[in-house]
């Protein structure tokens, strides 16, 4: 098997004495997608924030692509460029119009000039359904149109891994549909993604592989269908009854 | 996709989502409504009506029938020789102006300086993060009127070379110092109102510290705080009459020359005048920029 993507371990996270993540060591290959699951304030959130260098860690080491990014001396912005991230509630930028949201970092990140910018974004807001968008303000959109044009804005920088935080989990469950069949096609094409989601139908078809994540520790990992279906710890057991319950799984 | 195109076909027409072929008559249980309504409005508004009638005759008759109004109309509102020096307040007044429009800008300049020192963490900033804290802290609690009277008498004692004793410059420096603290503080909140996630996602896209400044926070922030800013330009515009205590001829002292040489008071009038021909244009605006920015987040909210 070749290099990975992502590799972490023994990644340790506290907030003042509260320890959020303790022990995380995963890789994740090229390709591939990794889902995490878990209750709200499992630590998911933060995982990715922390790869994404959004947080300090305590401990551990993220290597992506061969590369330690967690030692004293990185670039935080280097490391960013190669890294996308969709955020929960969405994060467009209000004051600009979609199509500038979405070249804002070709332009003045990669110093990409403005007309290929945009050709390179409306090619991606005709794939995603939203060409006629293009010059509206986010708070015209609705919250699956908000949503797919934050995977856009990351999408066209073209990261080498693109980290997904729960972006379904503001919309009703009509958009949780074309936001989700928008990230398979990207999970189709090759796209390497973390993902934390609490849709576990979702989950079960994109994910390589499955974590499921409780009190800031990987509890339970493999395939799909193995934590899913053959669940070996009471936890996970009673974290998908819990889900089952809600009428989630 | 069929939720997508109702969507798009309200945003078009502005009219609900669903068309039931334009045939809709109102009932008879909504026409009875309205003229309900109507109704209410009319008495409504003759009750508004009636009411101001009764309060405002009352206080003008107070005022007309009070012993000393003969007086006071002669002294106060001798419109005549208002007329006459109309003229020299006015001029008066081009300094006032001149100097808010000089004093505002080098304001909106320092303001939004010292408001990004403050927010600022670089460690190589240090010293100039804990200067502005000071200086914020010192000049928005000392009344203005002081810190006129101390550059304006102050710094020509220093009998330093090639400092300027011009009192115009003085003055307009001393309404710089303290308007530049009020007007970063108001940069500042307006910055700090920019929700962290906006910072976030910037940063994620790549973005280094000063460009998610620039092209993130800072847009959202000025326009946050517009109205705000608005309000101080108001205070800005009177605020500037107090110079002339340094015996600039501004429209205050310009009328206060014309009072002192007839006892009438009516000059001081017109320049009250004056002010609010500028201000109160102002402050309509600045109630509809608050109004519409208002409106904004509310659209915002809602999405």
């Amino acid at each position: 098997m070749s290099t990975p993507v992502l590799s972490i371990e023994k990644l340790r996270k506290s907030f003042g004495s509260e320890v959020v993540l303790e022990d995380i060591s995963f890789t994740v290959q090229e390709h591939s997608a990794t889902v995490f699951i878990g209750a709200s304030g499992s630590g998911k959130s933060t995982l990715l924030r922390c790869i994404n260098l959004l947080e300090q860690i305590d401990d551990g080491t993220i290597t992506l692509d061969g590369e330690d990014i967690s030692r004293a001396d990185i670039d935080a912005d280097l490391v960013r460029r190669k890294l996308g991230m969709v955020f929960q509630s969405f994060n467009l930028f209000p004051h600009m119009t979609v199509l500038e949201n979405i070249i804002l970092a070709p332009t003045k990140v990669q110093g990409l000039d403005y007309e290929s910018a945009v050709a390179d974004a409306l090619v991606l807001l005709d794939r995603f359904g939203l060409r006629d968008k293009a010059d509206q303000y986010p708070d015209r959109l609705s919250g699956g149109q908000q949503q797919r044009v934050a995977i856009m804005r990351s999408l066209i920088r073209k990261p080498r891994l693109l980290l997904l935080d729960e972006i379904t989990s503001a919309l009703d469950p009509v958009l949780v549909n074309e936001v989700l069949s928008a990230v398979k096609d990207l999970k189709s094409e090759g796209m390497t993604m973390v993902i934390a989601t609490h849709e576990m139908g979702f989950a079960r078809q994109v994910a390589n592989e499955l974590c499921y994540l409780h009190d800031g520790r990987i509890l339970e990992w493999g395939s799909a269908e193995k934590v899913l279906e053959k669940p070996e710890k009471k936890e996970t057991r009673e974290f998908l009854y819990r889900v089952h319950q809600a009428g989630r799984l | 996709m069929i939720e997508e195109s109702r969507r798009s076909a309200g945003d078009n027409s502005g009219a609900a989502p669903y068309d039931f072929g334009g045939k809709w008559q109102p009932s008879d249980v909504e026409l009875a409504r309205r003229i309900e309504r109507n109704n209410r409005n009319r008495r409504n508004m003759a009750i508004a009506a009636l009411s101001s009638l009764i309060v405002l005759g009352a206080l003008s008759i107070l005022v007309v029938t009070s012993p000393g109004w003969k007086t006071l109309r002669d002294t106060f509102f001798d419109w005549a020789y208002g007329l006459e020096i109309l003229p020299k307040v006015i001029l008066g007044f081009t300094t006032n102006v001149l100097l808010t429009l000089i004093a505002g800008t080098i304001v909106a300049i320092n303001g939004l300086v010292i408001a990004l020192l403050r927010t600022s963490r670089s460690p190589a900033l240090t010293p100039f993060r804990i200067l502005a804290t000071v200086y914020v802290d010192v000049f928005r609690g000392v009344p203005m009127l002081l810190v006129i009277l101390l550059v304006g008498f102050g710094i020509p004692a220093l009998q330093i070379k090639g400092l300027t004793n011009n009192v115009l410059i003085l003055g307009t420096t001393a309404v710089i110092i303290t308007y530049s603290a009020y007007v970063a503080e108001v940069i500042r909140s307006g910055i700090l109102t920019v929700h962290p996630s906006q910072r976030a996602a910037a940063r994620s896209l790549g973005l280094s510290h000063t460009q998610t400044l620039r092209y993130v926070v800072l847009p959202q922030a000025l326009k946050r705080v517009t109205p705000p800013l608005l309000n101080d330009l108001v205070a800005l515009i009177k605020d500037t009459g107090l110079v002339s205590i340094l015996g600039v001829t501004d429209a205050i002292r310009a009328a206060q020359i014309q009072t002192s040489k007839t006892f009438n008071y009516t000059p001081y009038v017109i320049a009250a005048l004056i002010f609010l021909a500028v201000t109160i244009p102002l402050t309509r605006l600045t109630d509809r920029s608050l109004r519409r920015s208002l409106e904004r987040e509310n659209a915002q909210g809602q999405a």
